[in-house]
């Protein structure tokens, strides 16, 4: 029978962790019990809560429980450990909400064991395809299941491997996208690290489905970890005739190479990723003809997501039907999703689709850090948009997101509160774009430049009343003439802040105000004499010499001198400096 | 802190020659390869710390591409600098968690306390200073990464303290 597990992790702040300590009582007491033999007390590094107190994850399938003291040891033992009861005072609230299809093996089994995966059927969906299925079967199958890429576009599975196999030639290509670039977003690195062989075997079904011999893993190169594991990944296959020449005694041959990522956001692309792996500038090139007829030095090639080939073992064990019953009418199955920013949890999630925004972001993530209120979440990344606290109540899937001005993207959820400005966001995402922006293609090049420089100007407090129409037609044209997704999607940051939040934009532009204090140039700074007790602090720390006077007269700022850094502001321990 | 000797990318070049003789090595390796362009100017810049001139100039013969081209791809990607780094790569991230937490005021820090702009080094040689788009880490941000090692929710009043585990290792 295989072990259940229990990770321990003191969450507190560094310095006061209490982890081995905890971990050391936990396993004593599980000694001393009925239990001893059948559960095993693990050290965990990161255990996707913060600042919850001593966690505790009971693995496989178990609940979580969170600021656990060393009183309730004993209960936790008796109750849960030996008698299996739930006990509710301690469980996280909303782990009941995710279901792990995708991280059905992540943090479960040792990612760098073959025999692990394979203990938890990995591989059988593998010989059921080779040997229970024809290629066209196998397609059938993922048209069953309504399986969409799950890189952000979401386009049918099946269909992308249908229309590749269509295309007469002997030589195909498969090339698993791990170039994840949207930043948030970390749900690939995660699965890439934590079940290479899930990747990886979805990858050679659909190297089968669709007739290629040869499959690229395009990875980036800022995720160390995830290269070597899934290296590692494919010796390991190799050794057990998982991949090469004749997998598992049928005639089907292929082989996998794995290429990096040099640092460039385009990349991700599917045009962009060929090219950079043909060795080429990572530029992309208009579509018709689609990589499915024209890809990989120009033989036809599939392009799937590392989340989507993680899908694919499990519709293939357990079918297209099963895999269709969850999620929404056109969106099935899960998503992951990283929750990230002002977030109490920030983590994975894995949810069906259908699924409320608020219930991630409140249930499972626990609401805003700080305790102040939610102002957006922003999905999709660069391409994305934001999406306002009075739309959270929306299900969350491909269709939906997209009505709302954002997209699903790969999967990154950025909680922002009051304190994020909008116009903020939005110069930040561009600021992005303009460096990723690989310059091929004149609107996306300069529109994303002149996009910035008014949001620059805006920030800046020398907003015109007409910048918000020329920002929405600029936007308007970029997202008709660009070549490629970079282009025809950078503007989603601004047209949706400015859809949602228009009376921001406008309070800079007219009342040159910005309410979250975060547009430097729009403040001003003054000490409230009344409550200044001439502690000096704000007179030392200033690092321009701005503060004036001593204390028998009190202290002022010189606004000619001030930078506005805020120093002042930080350091006061009274309130005694106003910022408006 | 582990102990860990080499450090990547930042770890300063071994002289000229023998490096160029294990470039040689690298091309062989790949040469035959389809694509193989972009993974032996990986391997030449694992080599030297960076891509020097005479690197690109023999990858350019030994593969029978053009010099133009071969520069034409190194400029086109981020993880490729043609000038020497220091020692230590100190990469701050920017992605969008750690921009909302504040990771634009640790970049202003570490500026401030190396004296250096992004894509600079510092006069001794020590740290080089960039800027990253999201290590995945984004539960933990604001993040900063020192060569290898990812350091966690930092805060611009502790980047002294970080950089000084550098400045006392292997100086």
């Amino acid at each position: 029978m295989d072990k259940k597990y229990i990770l321990v992790k003191d969450t507190r702040r560094a310095g006061s962790n209490q982890t081995e300590h905890f971990a050391g009582l936990l396993a004593a007491k599980i000694q001393a019990s009925p239990a001893a033999e059948a559960v095993q007390v693990v050290r965990a590094a990161d255990i996707g809560f913060y600042d919850q107190g001593l966690v505790l994850k009971f693995l496989p399938g178990g609940p979580v429980y969170l600021n656990v003291s060393e009183a309730d040891l004993d209960r936790v033992v008796r109750e849960t450990v030996v008698g299996g009861r739930v006990l509710e005072d301690l469980a996280a609230a909303g782990t009941a909400r995710q279901l792990r299809v995708v991280l059905r093996n992540c943090g479960v089994i040792n990612p760098e064991n073959l025999e692990e995966y394979i203990r938890r059927d990995g591989y059988r969906a593998l010989s059921r395809a080779l040997f229970e299925y024809t290629p066209d079967k196998v397609i059938e199958e993922f048209k069953k299941s309504g399986l969409r890429g799950r890189g952000g576009a979401g386009y049918p599975t099946w269909l992308k491997w249908h229309l590749t196999r269509s295309v007469p030639g002997a030589e195909k290509y498969v090339i698993c996208n791990a170039d994840e670039g949207d930043p948030g977003a970390y749900m690939d690195r995660s699965i890439l690290e934590g079940d290479p062989h899930s990747v990886l075997e979805g990858m050679i079904i659909a190297g089968y489905a669709i007739g290629a011999n040869h499959g690229y893993f395009y990875i980036r190169a800022e995720y160390p970890l995830a290269i070597e594991r899934i290296g590692k990944a494919i010796e390991q296959a190799r050794e057990r005739g998982l991949l090469g020449t004749g997998i598992l005694g049928s005639d089907f041959n292929f082989e996998v190479d794995i290429r990096l990522g040099a640092g460039a956001f385009v990349c991700g692309e599917e045009t962009a990723l060929i090219a950079s792996i043909e060795g080429k500038r990572g530029t992309p090139r208009p579509r018709p003809p689609y990589p499915s007829v024209s890809g990989l030095w120009g033989k036809p090639t599939s392009i799937n997501n590392v989340e989507t080939f993680a899908n694919v073992p499990v519709v293939m064990t357990r079918g297209g039907d099963w895999f269709a019953g969850i999620g929404t009418e056109k969106s099935k199955g899960t998503k992951v999703f990283a929750v990230t920013g002002k977030v109490k949890n920030s983590g994975l999630v894995e949810v069906p689709m259908g699924v409320t925004l608020r219930q991630i972001v409140f249930d499972i993530g626990g609401g805003v850090r700080s305790g102040k209120k939610i102002k957006a979440v922003q999905t999709g990344g660069p391409s994305g948009g934001v999406i306002p606290e009075d739309r959270l109540d929306t299900p969350v899937d491909y269709e939906n997101l997209q009505k709302l001005g954002s997209i699903m993207g790969s999967g990154g959820m950025i909680v922002m509160d009051e304190d994020d400005c909008m116009v903020d966001i939005a110069k930040f995402y561009l600021g992005f774009c303009v460096e990723e922006s690989c310059g091929k293609c004149a609107p996306c090049r300069i529109g994303t430049y002149q996009l910035l420089k008014i949001l620059e100007r805006i920030s800046e407090g020398e907003g015109r009343s007409e910048d918000l129409d020329r920002l929405r037609l600029i936007a308007q044209a970029m997202q008709k003439a660009s070549l490629c997704g970079l282009g025809q999607t950078a503007s989603n940051p601004v047209l949706s802040t400015l859809n949602y939040f228009e009376t921001e934009y406008r309070e800079h532009i007219q009342a040159k105000r910005c309410r979250s204090f975060k547009c430097r140039d729009l403040l001003t700074y003054s000490i409230i004499q009344s409550k200044c007790k001439r502690c000096r602090q704000c007179f030392l720390n200033c690092p321009v010499q701005a503060i004036s006077g001593d204390r028998e007269v009190g202290f002022y700022i010189q606004l000619d001198k001030c930078i506005k850094c805020g120093k002042c502001f930080e350091v006061c321990k009274f309130n005694a400096i106003a910022r408006e | 802190m582990t102990d860990k000797k080499k450090s990547g990318c930042c770890e300063v070049a071994l002289d000229e020659a023998a490096g160029l003789e294990q470039l040689r090595n690298a091309v062989e390796l790949y040469r035959r390869k389809p694509g193989a362009l972009i993974p032996i100017l990986q391997a030449a810049q694992e080599i030297f710390g960076y891509l020097p001139e005479s690197a690109l100039r023999l990858i350019s013969g030994e593969l029978g591409k053009s010099y133009s081209e071969v520069a034409g791809v190194v400029s086109f990607y981020s993880f490729f600098s043609t000038t020497p780094r220091g020692k230590h790569l100190v990469r701050v991230c920017l992605g969008t968690a750690c921009y909302v937490r504040g990771g634009k005021e640790v970049l202003d820090a570490l500026r401030q306390k190396l004296g250096i702009e992004v894509g600079e080094t510092t006069a001794d040689r020590n740290f080089s200073l960039e800027v990253a788009r999201c290590f995945g880490a984004c539960g933990l941000a604001p993040v900063i990464m020192v060569d290898e090692d990812v350091h966690q929710r930092v805060k611009p009043r502790k980047v002294n303290e970080i950089l000084d585990r550098y400045r006392t290792r292997q100086s």
